[in-house]
């Protein structure tokens, strides 16, 4: 009894360490360059399949991948933002959710077609295989490491964001980048910097996220879904609020599968609903 | 432009919906009307109120499989399932809207999603929905208790006459009053809040009107294909219907039916080629977004519009 809850809270943990990555892209995306980035569940397929198509065809270990697959993402992203996204500046933000939806069409009808539907697995690097008995539980070594390793990006992310000049420059070009050009900096490029930043976080997500799940074309477009309520759960306003609202989310999710499994997809946006009633503007946003 | 060529055009195109089924396959040209009525419905709140919903297969799917249902195990006529979908999907739209609309642009687009999520998963749980098979085995039945569905002709003008009823429903709304309201909110929300318009209600009955008429396209489709699958709750049938509005030219009478002919003939034609479809959607979606946001009916009528004013905007 007691296992089984503490496993599927362990594994609601891990959710929600991807979910608090993937909403935290999204957060750092849309707060300066005002675009929904539906292509975020694309770049995290695309971040696991880099890494699995580097250990299948080149031999690149785990370790490596970390670093690589989130680099080679992160350039396509660049490379969308400097001839796709740029052209929609000054539009209603809309046009940008359309765009990145058309490119997520296009990414996972591309993967689809070269990989077909079956997943593949990522097998667990040496060093991390086995686990540990906690008595009330068995922590398998990969997943604990899954899981510090994403919260520790997040903290690093939500520490530079909030408390270094780099992260004062984001946020002010939030506010305003015409009077953050006019002190000098180079926005068009930060811009570019930025949206390749938030893409090599969902592709690093993917990459931690290969070996716990199968890697499949779709594996994306289910976790979006869930990463999007999140978002409306705790208002795009703060980067800790991601966080702290993705891990949440995860968490319930692991207690709902305890109780009642079946409801276990559906109550992420039973909870949003909920949420929307009270609080439109989310647990941590602020209206805008 | 002169009002007398637009009633030619008008029942010219009335003509050529009637005659359709003698020229192409009924049931490729039923589906074109479904999708058509689904898009145009759409329209009405992205075209003319500003509203991007990306949820709105919740109200198509779900009217689908109430209406697969209501005739499969109740046994009811087609008409009257029809409307039963139809209203489930208005009451949908009711609920869903009371708690969408208290955020706009973007907000409004994820929480209409996460909604239709909602609906997708509980169509994939609940015990009668056949899961991942779909609702299958639907019959026609007889409309009105004498026009026998199951043959294409009948079944073909029964869709056409209901197309025809929703589509005039969507232009009447459109060209009242009410639909003035909606387009001002949509240039300009706080200049019709403080004209002292209820702007909450009138998003939320477009909404409701929105969801209703894509429930009867979908309550027609699961008549005219005999099946509800999971695709049609399916996000990508929300995005589908997006790209339908904007490919035809958004806040256009006409231009969603254009969208969604060209959709689905695409599919149509494409179909062999497996996931090479969701390719090339996708870069029509992109194409659109970039290069040309008006669309072809909003192409159109800018050049018939400039040659018209001599030029002149």
């Amino acid at each position: 009894m007691t296992q089984a809850l503490f496993g599927q809270l362990f594994l609601g943990l891990i959710n929600g360490a991807f979910y608090a990555l993937l909403s935290l892209g999204l957060a750092v995306i849309f707060g300066l360059l005002d675009v929904v980035n539906f292509a975020h569940g694309a770049q995290y397929m695309m971040g696991a399949f880099a890494a699995w198509m580097g250990l299948t065809y080149l031999g690149v270990p785990y370790g490596w991948a970390l670093l690589l697959a989130p680099l080679a993402v992160g350039l396509v992203g660049m490379a969308v933002e400097r001839t796709l996204l740029r052209r929609l500046q000054g539009l209603d933000p809309l046009y940008g959710l359309l765009l990145t939806f058309g490119l997520t069409l296009i990414a996972e009808g591309l993967f689809h077609h070269a990989y077909g539907n079956s997943g593949f697995a990522y097998p667990v690097p040496g060093w991390l295989r086995g686990g540990v008995n906690l008595g009330f539980m068995f922590l398998p070594l990969y997943r604990a490491w899954a899981v510090g390793l994403s919260l520790a990006v997040c903290l690093a992310c939500w520490f530079v964001i909030e408390r270094t000049k780099l992260g004062a420059y984001l946020r002010a070009g939030t506010e305003n980048p015409k009077l953050l050009q006019a002190f000098g900096v180079n926005v068009p490029l930060m811009f570019t910097l930025t949206y390749g930043f938030g893409a090599a976080l969902a592709a690093f997500a993917g990459v931690v996220a290969a070996p716990v799940y199968q890697v499949t074309p779709l594996m994306g477009s289910s976790v979006i879904m869930v990463v999007f309520a999140v978002v409306v759960i705790g208002g795009m306003g703060s980067i800790g609020g991601a966080i702290v609202t993705g891990l949440g989310v995860g968490l319930l999710e692991g207690l709902t599968r305890f109780w009642y499994p079946p409801a276990s997809s559906v109550v992420v946006f039973v909870v949003m609903a909920l949420v929307l009633l009270v609080r439109p503007a989310g647990l941590f946003g602020r209206e805008r | 432009m002169p009002g007398r060529l637009v009633t030619w055009g008008w029942l010219a195109l009335l003509a050529a919906g009637l005659a359709a089924p003698f020229v192409v396959y009924p049931v490729f040209a039923m589906n074109v009307l479904c999708l058509a009525l689904f898009a145009s419905a759409f329209n009405l709140l992205l075209g003319y109120t500003g509203l991007l919903s990306f949820g709105h297969a919740a109200f198509l799917g779900a009217s689908a499989y109430a209406t697969g249902w209501a005739l499969r195990s109740w046994g009811l006529p087609p008409e009257v399932a029809v409307l039963l979908g139809t209203a489930l999907a208005a009451a949908l739209g009711l609920a869903f809207g009371a708690l969408a609309i208290r955020r706009s642009g973007i907000y409004f687009a994820m929480i209409t999603l996460g909604f239709a999520q909602l609906v997708y998963f509980l169509v994939v749980q609940l015990p009668w929905t056949g899961g991942e098979d779909g609702l299958q085995g639907i019959p026609r039945g007889r409309a009105l208790g004498l026009l026998p569905l199951d043959d294409p002709r009948t079944a073909y003008w029964f869709v056409y006459a209901a197309f025809l009823a929703g589509f005039w429903l969507l232009h009447r709304a459109i060209h009242s009053p009410f639909g003035h309201v909606l387009r001002a909110i949509r240039e300009n929300e706080p200049r019709a809040v403080s004209l002292g318009y209820d702007v909450a209600r009138y998003k939320l009955l477009a909404f409701v009107l929105s969801a209703g008429v894509s429930g009867l396209a979908g309550g027609l489709k699961a008549v005219v294909l005999q099946f509800a699958s999971l695709s049609d709750v399916h996000w990508h049938r929300s995005g589908e219907v997006v790209l339908m509005t904007l490919l035809g030219g958004m806040g256009t009478v006409l231009g969603p039916s254009v969208g969604a002919l060209l959709v689905v003939a695409l599919e149509n034609y494409l179909a062999d080629t497996g996931s090479w479809v969701t390719v090339i959607t996708g870069a029509v979606f992109v194409a659109c977004v970039v290069a040309f946001r008006r669309g072809i009916v909003g192409e159109v009528r800018a050049l018939v519009r400039r040659s018209f004013t001599g030029g002149k905007p």
